[in-house]
């Protein structure tokens, strides 16, 4: 994508920042809204779609969450499911990061910026998802630092709403700063994004571990109870970001977007790995619940096999333990460095197994009994499904503007303020 | 965008010449907003209930005595006017020298629910959804697996070898559900009550997560109570009518305890399990039972340090 020559630095030197960031952004909004017939039916549709979840929101805003199917027993549900999936994916976007800036895989340099849209898209998703769950999201500012009454450093998701917020900010800065200074048809300076680009690695490491630290400090929650949360949490987003990226990639190459074969061999070399991880740590926790026993297993009794006479999730998580698995075989199989469609088959499976693990397989079960050992099931009602799909369609939304914009300007097709434009194509 | 269509101009009036698509994203983005204006619509309904002063409002411990007076002024206020009720809405402060801690004789509750339905109308629960703070576990003698414990028993009581054990909040000394709270919307009180400022409370439900005795309880919508069931003497901090979409839970009834009267679920026991008051009297009953009786708490395991015990008789 980045393949292009540098140009040297302006000729008549650097015009004002406030007259061309303006440019940036005027060139960016145009670049964001011309497209195909193909792009316009694509984001009709995310926003025909998003625009039900707003309705659906609306109304549960209005006339509050009894509109959904969560309970006193169950009281976190598909949300907070797809929020801490959301979280993995977008830290899952480092294992681009990583090869691309400590191992100066060339290759993966071109293409990083994917894995950091896929952050931002998939924060803004997390946040979202967190003010969909909300009973008072008018009341939102309290969490505002100085403005509310922030419950730091006490309180989990005070950790959360601070190691996500500077994510996004970490990764919108990385991505804006190359993108304009390529716009300019400058070479970015290395002092104003690399230090950045370090820290969002450590960064990403912990938007999952408070997220796993959130549910794993619950004393009253047996199932989440446990030290391998975090370490779980991490090897499934280093699965379920780059199984999306491989997915998205092989789009863009649909789309005559040029992607080199090595940047999606590099991560098929992850999931390889993160993949055996996560299933490894899954194994080891199902030893441990089904061979101690005890009331302390009682949800794992209840997710895996069912329990007193209710088995809601028993479908759900075998799915995903399917998923896993052939997805697993199917990424480990030669056939997947050759062809295509083993490949991109094998990430929907991974993809869609880590879901249902992380969220109907994690925190539903979590409640399940509930703490004084009721059996109250729970599965999304209509209203939690028309919310999340929305929110998904804006993440979607985002990451396809992000890279219609990133891509004309990286392989600069755009050219910089005060030289004529060159014929669009994009 | 093809050369080809950059040529194609339209005329409009005002914005004189500009290229058709230009022309049409600029439709796309009027049918978009006017769509997502649609959309959200039913939000307007918010503006009935939802006024500025509410918006605004300070955390409950920051308000100034006389911003808490025209609060409750407010609150009455609209109690009248959303509920038909006139309430008064007191706001009893923790007496000093007392740690309120509550009791139950296992061998005498037999499960008869009289608790359950006195907290159900003493603090203006939701009659819909029939809530209550106070849930009574119907237990197999020989065993305290709660697992093998029944809160939906519908038969005469008590039944045989079965024993009866109430649960509601147990006040804890480490409360985890003040710790999650990331906006310090529930706390624990000088006399030991966990109370919750329904003002502030955003309804992230992290501490129906974190509770370990299923206390808490959440406004899955606004509570339906009857006019003539309000019962109208009411604590800010206790049993006023709860808006939509915040936490709730027991608080010891503090606008009756904090005021020298028991315990609403106390009050209405006929078989007199239950025993409370200020384990800091030397002369309390509660004192006396707690140095004489074997009382044990709840999930001791977890370390909450619960200021609610049980213990048997016979």
């Amino acid at each position: 994508m980045s393949s292009m020559p540098v140009r040297p630095k302006h000729p008549e030197g650097t015009p004002g920042h406030f007259l061309s960031y303006r440019k940036f952004l005027l060139r960016s909004l145009a670049l964001s809204t011309d497209g195909s017939l193909l792009f316009y039916t694509w984001m009709i549709m995310l926003t025909l779609v998003f625009l039900v979840g707003a309705n659906a929101w609306a109304n549960q805003v209005v006339h509050g969450m009894i509109t959904t199917n969560m309970t006193d027993h169950v009281s976190w549900g598909l949300y907070i499911s797809n929020f801490t999936f959301m979280v993995g994916v977008a830290a899952g976007g480092v294992m681009m990061v990583i090869p691309a800036y400590l191992y100066r895989d060339k290759a993966m340099h071109n293409v990083v910026i994917l894995g950091e849209f896929l952050a931002i898209a998939a924060i803004v998703m997390c946040l979202m998802f967190v003010v969909a769950d909300l009973g008072r999201p008018d009341r939102s500012w309290h969490l505002i630092p100085g403005l509310g009454r922030f419950n730091f450093p006490i309180s989990m998701l005070t950790w959360d709403v601070i190691v996500l917020n500077g994510y996004l900010l970490l990764n919108l800065h990385i991505c804006g700063y190359l993108l304009y200074m390529r716009f300019l048809g400058r070479t970015p300076n290395p002092k104003w994004y690399i230090p950045f680009v370090f820290i969002s690695i450590a960064w990403a490491i912990s938007i999952h571990t408070v997220t796993a630290f959130l549910y794993s400090g619950l004393g009253g929650r047996p199932l989440w109870n446990t030290a391998l949360l975090a370490p779980r949490f991490l090897a499934s987003a280093f699965v379920s970001g780059p199984a999306f990226i491989i997915i998205s990639m092989f789009v863009l190459r649909r789309l005559q977007v040029p992607i080199l074969d090595d940047p999606i061999h590099t991560l098929l070399k992850i999931l390889r790995i993160t993949v055996l991880i996560s299933l490894f740590m899954v194994v080891s926790e199902i030893f441990t619940e089904f061979y101690t026993g005890g009331a302390h297993t009682s949800s794992a009794r209840y997710l895996y096999l069912g329990l007193h006479g209710k088995n809601a999730l028993v479908p759900w998580i075998w799915t995903a333990v399917g998923l896993n698995i052939i997805g697993a075989i199917l990424l480990l199989h030669p056939a997947a460095t050759k062809r295509a469609v083993p490949l991109i088959i094998a990430c929907v499976f991974v993809f869609v197994g880590t879901w249902i693990e992380k969220g109907m397989g994690l925190i539903v079960p979590g409640f399940i009994p509930s703490t004084l050992h009721e059996m109250v099931e729970y599965l999304p009602s209509v209203t939690e499904w028309k919310v999340s799909a929305g929110i998904v369609a804006f993440g979607l939304m985002i990451y396809t503007i992000a890279i219609k914009i990133a891509v004309p300007i990286l392989s600069g097709r755009v050219s910089p303020p005060g030289q004529p434009h060159p014929p669009r194509d994009c | 965008m093809t050369e080809q269509s950059k040529g194609k101009t339209i005329s409009l009036p005002v914005l004189g010449s500009v290229s058709r698509r230009t022309a049409m994203k600029g439709v796309g983005a009027t049918l978009g907003a006017g769509a997502f204006a649609a959309a959200i619509s039913p939000l307007r309904h918010l503006a009935d209930t939802l006024t500025v002063e509410e918006l605004m409002q300070q955390h409950y411990q920051e308000l100034s005595a006389d911003g808490k007076k025209k609060v409750i002024e407010r609150l009455e206020a609209e109690t009248k006017e959303q509920y038909g009720a006139d309430v008064t809405i007191s706001d009893p402060r923790p007496i000093p020298g007392t740690k309120f801690v509550y009791a139950i004789n296992l061998s005498v509750c037999n499960g008869n629910g009289k608790c359950v339905e006195a907290c159900h109308n003493e603090n203006n629960h939701d009659r819909d959804t029939n809530q209550s703070y106070i849930r009574v576990l119907e237990m197999q003698k020989g065993t305290m697996d709660m697992e093998q414990g029944n809160t939906t028993y519908d038969h005469e009581v008590p039944a045989a070898d079965k024993f009866y054990m109430p649960v509601q909040c147990q006040q804890c000394d480490e409360p985890p559900c003040t710790d999650v709270c990331p906006v310090q919307a529930t706390w624990k009180e000088d006399d030991g009550i966990v109370v919750v400022d329904y003002n502030w409370c955003i309804g992230c439900r992290y501490c129906e997560a974190a509770c370990p005795y299923h206390a808490r309880r959440f406004n899955w919508k606004t509570p339906n109570v009857p006019a003539a069931e309000v019962n109208p003497d009411q604590g800010y901090l206790s049993n006023r009518i709860r808006p939509q979409g915040v936490v709730e839970k027991c608080h010891y009834c503090l606008h009756r305890t904090r005021k020298g009267r028991l315990p609403a679920c106390l009050e209405a026991c006929p078989t007199g399990a239950r025993v409370f008051g200020n384990i800091l009297d030397p002369d309390s009953e509660i004192r006396w039972l707690l140095e004489n009786k074997r009382v044990y708490v709840l999930k001791e395991e977890v370390g909450t340090k619960p200021s609610f015990f049980y213990f048997f008789d016979s």
